[in-house]
């Protein structure tokens, strides 16, 4: 019995050094386990949401799938699993620091404060603060808001920088930023008028705009005042599946099919978001695209 | 757990430090006036409930059931969304717009009416504890059914349910947690803003907790200290709770 375990033993540690030298836990968890954990949002429309099908979909999906197609490569299994976890924001970091989830799909702003908890891979969408205010507002920047309410979510950046931004525009507003806890509360406040305007990720408000009831009814403006670069969250001290990860975004963006994967979800995309492709993201993919 | 970044020393930082100090400042002060509704309103429909008169009686029946099978959270939202929008249009604007801290105080009176049906099924429970033939004593030797309640009825009865009064307040702190949902930034509200900066769960949320033990602590301590002063001796145990 001994001797049979002792076997076992070494041949599984034998298969484990042929398959791989790993110095971080969850690439040794993904050859172990042949699986990949997504976790991915319930309502981040469209780059991580449950679609009608009951399937986590978007465009931070379509990126991660490709991510773990890498992972199965470098590993050089036989076959892998997808499995899907859905998160909330107080959910997430939890998760992935306990290894439950490998990899976080969605829409986070990689900011330095977060990176103490959590790593990001490159950034692979951005976006920035912008108001959503109905059309005959006559609100086109934040230095018109005088006199008016503004609403956020509690906890984002954008709010963080609209702060900021009030502050130093020297905007009067009436009384604090109301707070409210997700985008469909913050929408609410809008379209009953207990606030002038919501500031947001743009592509957020583009995504609320859409799917209002009456969308001709809303616009999105201002220029940005912060910018919101996402990337796809991993837990830390795991330089073996970041390098994994960053290089299957970087043969995306040379083989075309990041500029697809784009197209296919906000040019017009299914939620009719209807987003181009700005130049700013363009020449951040160029950026990120690494020499190999 | 290994991969996580312990970093007490965060809390300390401003502004977390600063939200901390005012989310509990915040949710001590929702409890508080919470109760302080919910006490006296609950009392009186609870009392409602075990006079002689039938039409009384239906208004604090119809006042328990209502608020006591809404969850809480849905009439949160009510309170909130809704309510506003059933107002003639100059109020309207007026809650919507130009009320001071109008999730605050729409919190503060949501909790204190719910926990106010609590209240008033204790209060009844409580009296109705006391031997019939107490009341009719009362009334036999000549006092008016005010004078009943006064002397007879409402100082045992409030003594008998000292301790599940108690669970009740503890409730109105723990519950004013759901004011978040409207946007109070209260303790928990304050630990999540704590958390999506910095991603600091664990301290955010451990912080929360230890602070929500301590004031309902201190609110047994307290409400054990009542018990004991107000206790008859010989009538009533002193509670396990």
């Amino acid at each position: 019995m001994k001797a049979l375990f002792t076997a076992a033993f070494a041949a599984s540690a034998l298969l484990a050094a042929g398959a791989m030298a790993q110095d971080g836990p969850t690439m040794k968890r993904i050859a172990e386990t042949k699986t990949v954990t997504i976790g991915h949002r319930d309502a981040s429309v469209p780059l991580s949401y449950i679609g009608q099908d009951g399937k986590a979909q978007g465009y931070s999906i379509d990126i991660c799938l490709k991510i773990a197609e890498a992972a199965k490569e470098e590993l050089k299994l036989d076959k892998l699993d997808i499995k899907f976890v859905s998160l909330t924001p107080q959910t997430r970091i939890p998760l992935l620091t306990a290894g439950t989830v490998d990899i976080i799909c969605e829409s986070s702003t990689h900011t330095l404060g977060r990176s103490r908890q959590i790593s990001f891979l490159n950034t692979t969408f951005l976006t920035g603060s912008k108001l959503l205010v109905r059309k005959n507002s006559g609100i086109k920047r934040i230095e018109d808001m005088n006199g008016k309410i503004l609403v956020a979510v509690l906890g984002t950046t954008n709010e963080k920088a609209a702060q900021v931004e009030v502050d130093k525009k020297g905007v009067k507003l009436k009384g604090d930023i109301v707070k409210v806890k997700d985008h469909t509360q913050a929408m609410l406040n809008l379209e009953q008028n207990r606030a002038d305007a919501y500031v947001s990720d743009d592509v957020v408000l583009y995504g609320l705009a859409s799917a209002s009831k009456n969308p001709a009814e809303w616009e999105v403006v201002g220029p940005y005042f912060s910018y919101d670069p996402y990337g796809m969250m991993i837990a830390r001290n795991n330089d073996d599946w970041r390098l994994v990860g960053n290089r299957a975004i970087t043969k995306l963006i040379e083989s075309g099919e990041m500029v697809a994967i784009y197209k296919k979800w906000f040019e017009p995309g299914p939620t009719k978001i209807n987003l181009p492709l700005s130049d700013r993201l363009r020449e951040n993919f160029q950026i990120i695209a690494l020499p190999e | 757990m290994g991969a996580y970044n312990w970093n007490w020393p965060i809390l300390l930082k401003e502004p977390y430090f600063g939200w901390i100090v005012s989310g509990f400042g915040n949710t001590c002060l929702i409890a508080v006036i919470a109760w302080a509704i919910a006490f006296p309103l609950g009392s009186a429909v609870g009392l409602a409930r075990t006079t002689e008169l039938p039409w009384l009686r239906l208004i604090g029946t119809a006042y328990v059931e209502l608020f006591r099978n809404i969850p809480l959270l849905a009439q949160m939202f009510v309170w909130y969304y809704v309510v506003p929008e059933l107002l003639p249009n100059d109020w309207s604007q007026w809650v919507k717009r130009d009320m001071p801290y109008p999730q605050f105080y729409t919190a503060v009176l949501c909790l204190g009416l719910y926990t106010a049906s609590r209240v008033a099924e204790q209060v009844r429970s409580g009296i109705e504890a006391i031997p019939r033939g107490q009341r009719h004593a009362g009334l036999a030797m000549g006092l008016t059914p005010g004078q009943v309640y006064r002397y007879i009825l409402l100082p045992v009865g409030y003594r008998t349910i000292i301790p599940p009064l108690t669970s009740d307040f503890l409730g109105v702190f723990k519950n004013s947690s759901l004011a978040l949902t409207i946007g109070v930034l209260e303790l928990t509200s304050q630990a999540r803003q704590i958390e999506e900066y910095t991603f600091a769960a664990f301290e955010a949320f451990a912080t929360a907790t230890v602070l929500y033990c301590m004031v309902t602590g201190l609110v047994i301590l307290i409400m054990r200290q009542v018990e004991r002063r107000t206790r008859i001796a010989g009538t009533i145990a002193l509670g396990a709770s």
